[in-house]
């Protein structure tokens, strides 16, 4: 099952490595990663979306409360929370598929940023599977070059209140 | 220009810090990267005793902390220096001993440049440390060491590791406080108690058959008395981890020995007939639940560990209280209500009348068994005992009926050969006052034999018992027993070294013994010794551990010893009751 851990850490030199060798010794695989400051400039929120089976990811999270620069750690898969992802996607071009191209563009509420003879680089921010859902429709016209921040996510404050 | 005068190099710092936290003794092995920090050692009242191997510096401070519940500290240069304290900063993480380890590192412009003894230490030691540290600016040094300090011996102990680079080490600084910590408080501050107290008294009160589970976790908690008082109060029969020997006294009637693979009968059978079996800080391992499914699975399992990550790792228990077993011991004691048990009692006495650890004697050789059966009659189960790794380290686990908690130093988790001799050497530095014995074998005192020079050179009196048996014994074992009798690279007959010429080349007094008849002779130079010494004993290499369960099996599976398939006759012994021995 897929997983979304959100763990906000101190904003340190080692504490990456620190995270990912919890799961490079347990042989687990991270499918995205992404890492940023937050409002707080000490402070770091590392999200990984990891694909294993429950008990595995409750050790993973007892574990990484036992790291020094982990500060809390939530799985947002057990919570109602708005998951995000950007993709950068460079496609070829060629006269004829140029229309079809621009529809699907506009299908997806994606932006073209640069365009050249054989090729164009589009954005798309979107929920994880939007993105996946873009790229599937593209690749048949021919992907160049890919680049993806992976998901982050922050849970929603209404559903509290639900 | 007043201001300049009280200021001290970082070095300094840290090296009073060690001694504020009551730090008076080390062991380590100066070079380039951390010369700075050796020069104010220099002038220190820091007992500092240079080995003859960083590896054994790690094992000593170990060893020392081990018996003595303090923290060790263990020092070594950059590079080759870091690297050989590894196998000693694993041990210690795995079986949760508070050490602390301080390593040079070569000059913060230098590092990631391959430098002349270079090694990204701190990224090394990620996984096998509780807390690592690269110090970069002096003013942090206070404290980061203090940090370092804290975290180790805190809530699950373990090791800790500070990096420390040349130029920060001579770098002078006028932080000498700790000041505010930079980590989260619940890494330095006892977890609070949670889960199950309560239904686990009442499971405790209404169990007929219930069986007490100890680990190291009640020899780092201190509470050996409570539980004493617990087990005789309400007639619970206990049982211990490798980790656990000496939380409850080896000889008393309610204590079955150790459990597992190498258990003894009775307490893997004890395991089989509970009704209800508790751990206290122990964590379930393949050693003693090979098989974790079918681990006592006809009896309710209630664990109570002070590390969450332990609740529900390997086996599944349906209660579970997290805590430091030192709060959670005495109110476990005011709810336990005082039992009888007597069925219960009895038919634990008739497990080890029917289930004794058995092997064969033979005319004129010496068993180890009958060996460490006697040692442990001689000092009467109170002397400290260090051990290696492999089968004289299960022998003397089984045969030797520890009385006392810190008394039993091995490398349970990580299983380290080369662990005993050093770990000897610290924890007499440590209890000068106590008899400390150094069991090990042919295999592994060359991992380490080094060290004799350093019981030499500071007239540390360790006991050393050589079981010599020209095999690598517990590998000879695995291949006879799974592997088809082909004993790959497991033989050392006729290229051992001649142990007495080494022994006296290091100046330390031997004896060899190779027949039965020896054995009280033998026992007798060690018991007399007032200086190290080592007693060579020769054993018959065919020697097996037994009972055995295999690898990865469930408890119904235990091998027992069959008198029949080897020569000479059977011999009963059952170290744990009171008065010990046959």
């Amino acid at each position: 099952m897929k997983h979304i851990l959100s763990v906000l850490v101190n904003n340190s030199s080692g504490v990456l490595s620190h995270v990912t060798s919890l799961f490079t010794r347990r042989g687990y695989n991270i499918d995205s990663l992404s890492v940023a400051e937050t409002e707080n400039k000490g402070r770091s929120i590392i999200t990984m979306v990891v694909n294993e089976e429950k008990s595995m990811i409750a050790q993973i999270e007892k574990q990484l409360y036992k790291l020094m620069d982990v500060i809390s750690i939530e799985n947002l898969s057990n919570r109602d929370s708005l998951e995000r992802e950007l993709v950068l996607i460079t496609v070829k071009v060629v006269r004829e598929k140029r229309e079809e191209i621009l529809s699907l563009v506009d299908l997806f509420k994606a932006h073209i940023v640069d365009m050249s003879e054989e090729a164009v680089l589009m954005e798309l921010v979107g929920n994880p599977r939007r993105v996946r859902s873009f790229i599937r429709a593209l690749s048949e016209y021919g992907i160049i070059r890919m680049a993806r921040t992976g998901t982050v996510s922050l849970p929603f404050p209404s559903a509290e209140d639900e | 220009m007043e201001k300049e005068a009280r200021k001290k190099t970082s070095a300094k710092v840290m090296i009073d810090l060690l001694k504020k936290n009551g730090v008076d003794v080390c062991w380590g092995y100066p070079g380039g990267a951390i010369l700075p920090f050796y020069d104010e050692m220099y002038h220190s009242d820091i007992h500092h005793v240079l080995v003859r191997h960083e590896q054994a510096a790690a094992f000593a401070a170990n060893g020392f902390a081990r018996a003595t519940g303090k923290l060790g500290v263990a020092i070594s240069t950059s590079g080759p220096g870091a690297t050989n304290l590894f196998t000693g900063i694993a041990d210690a993480k795995i079986d949760s001993i508070p050490v602390l380890f301080i390593t040079g590192q070569v000059g913060t412009k230098d590092i990631g440049t391959d430098a002349f003894q270079e090694s990204d230490t701190y990224g090394m030691s990620i996984s096998v440390t509780k807390y690592n540290a690269l110090i970069k600016d002096p003013d942090d040094v206070a404290r980061i060491t203090q940090e370092a300090i804290s975290v180790a011996l805190a809530r699950r102990q373990g090791a800790t590791l500070i990096d420390f680079p040349k130029d920060v080490q001579a770098a002078v600084t006028e932080v000498e406080e700790p000041g505010e910590f930079q980590i989260e408080e619940y890494h330095y501050k006892n977890p609070p108690v949670t889960g199950d107290l309560d239904r686990l008294i009442d499971a405790l009160n209404r169990s007929t058959r219930p069986l007490l589970y100890v680990g190291g976790g009640v020899i780092s908690a201190e509470v050996s008395s409570e539980l004493r008082e617990i087990v005789e109060k309400a007639n619970i029969p206990v049982t211990s981890t490798l980790m656990g020997l000496g939380a409850f006294p080896g000889q008393h009637d309610l204590f079955v020995g150790m459990l597992g693979m190498h258990g003894t009968g009775y307490a893997n059978k004890a395991v089989m007939e509970c009704d209800l079996i508790v751990s206290l800080g122990a964590r379930f391992d393949d050693r003693v639940a090979g098989d974790a499914k079918e681990f006592a699975s006809q009896a309710i399992r209630a664990q109570v560990e002070i590390d969450p990550a332990e609740i529900e790792k390997r086996v599944h228990v349906d209660l579970h209280v997290q805590g430091n077993l030192a709060e959670i011991m005495p109110l476990l004691n005011k709810g336990i209500k005082k039992a009888g048990r007597e069925e219960w009692v009895k038919r634990i006495q008739t497990l080890k009348e029917e289930n004794p650890l058995v092997f064969n004697r033979v005319e004129g050789k010496i068993k180890p068994q009958y060996f460490i059966h006697r040692l442990s009659e001689r000092t009467n189960g109170n002397a400290v005992v260090a051990t290696d790794v492999g089968q004289h380290q299960m022998w003397a686990a089984q045969f030797y009926a520890v009385n006392k908690p810190r008394n039993w130093l091995t490398s349970g988790g990580l299983g380290a050969m080369g662990f005993g001799l050093p770990a000897a050497l610290g924890a007499k530095m440590g209890r000068p006052d106590d008899d400390v014995y150094l069991i090990t074998g042919d295999g592994s005192i060359q991992m380490n034999i080094q060290e004799l020079a350093t019981l030499k050179m500071y007239n540390i009196p360790v006991k050393i018992i050589l079981f010599h048996n020209g095999f690598l014994g517990m590998v000879r074992q695995w291949q006879e027993l799974f592997y088809g009798a082909r004993y790959s690279s497991s033989v050392l007959t006729d290229v051992n070294p001649d142990f007495m010429k080494v022994a006296e080349g290091y100046g330390i007094a031997s004896k060899k013994i190779s027949k039965a008849d020896e054995i009280e002779a033998g026992l007798d130079f060690l018991i007399d010794s007032k200086e190290a010494c080592l007693l060579e004993v020769m054993i018959p290499a065919s020697e097996k551990v037994y009972p055995m369960i295999p690898s990865g099996h469930k408890y119904e599976d235990m091998i027992a010893f069959d008198p029949k398939s080897e020569e000479g006759e059977p011999f009963s012994v059952i170290p744990h009751k009171s008065g010990g021995g046959k």
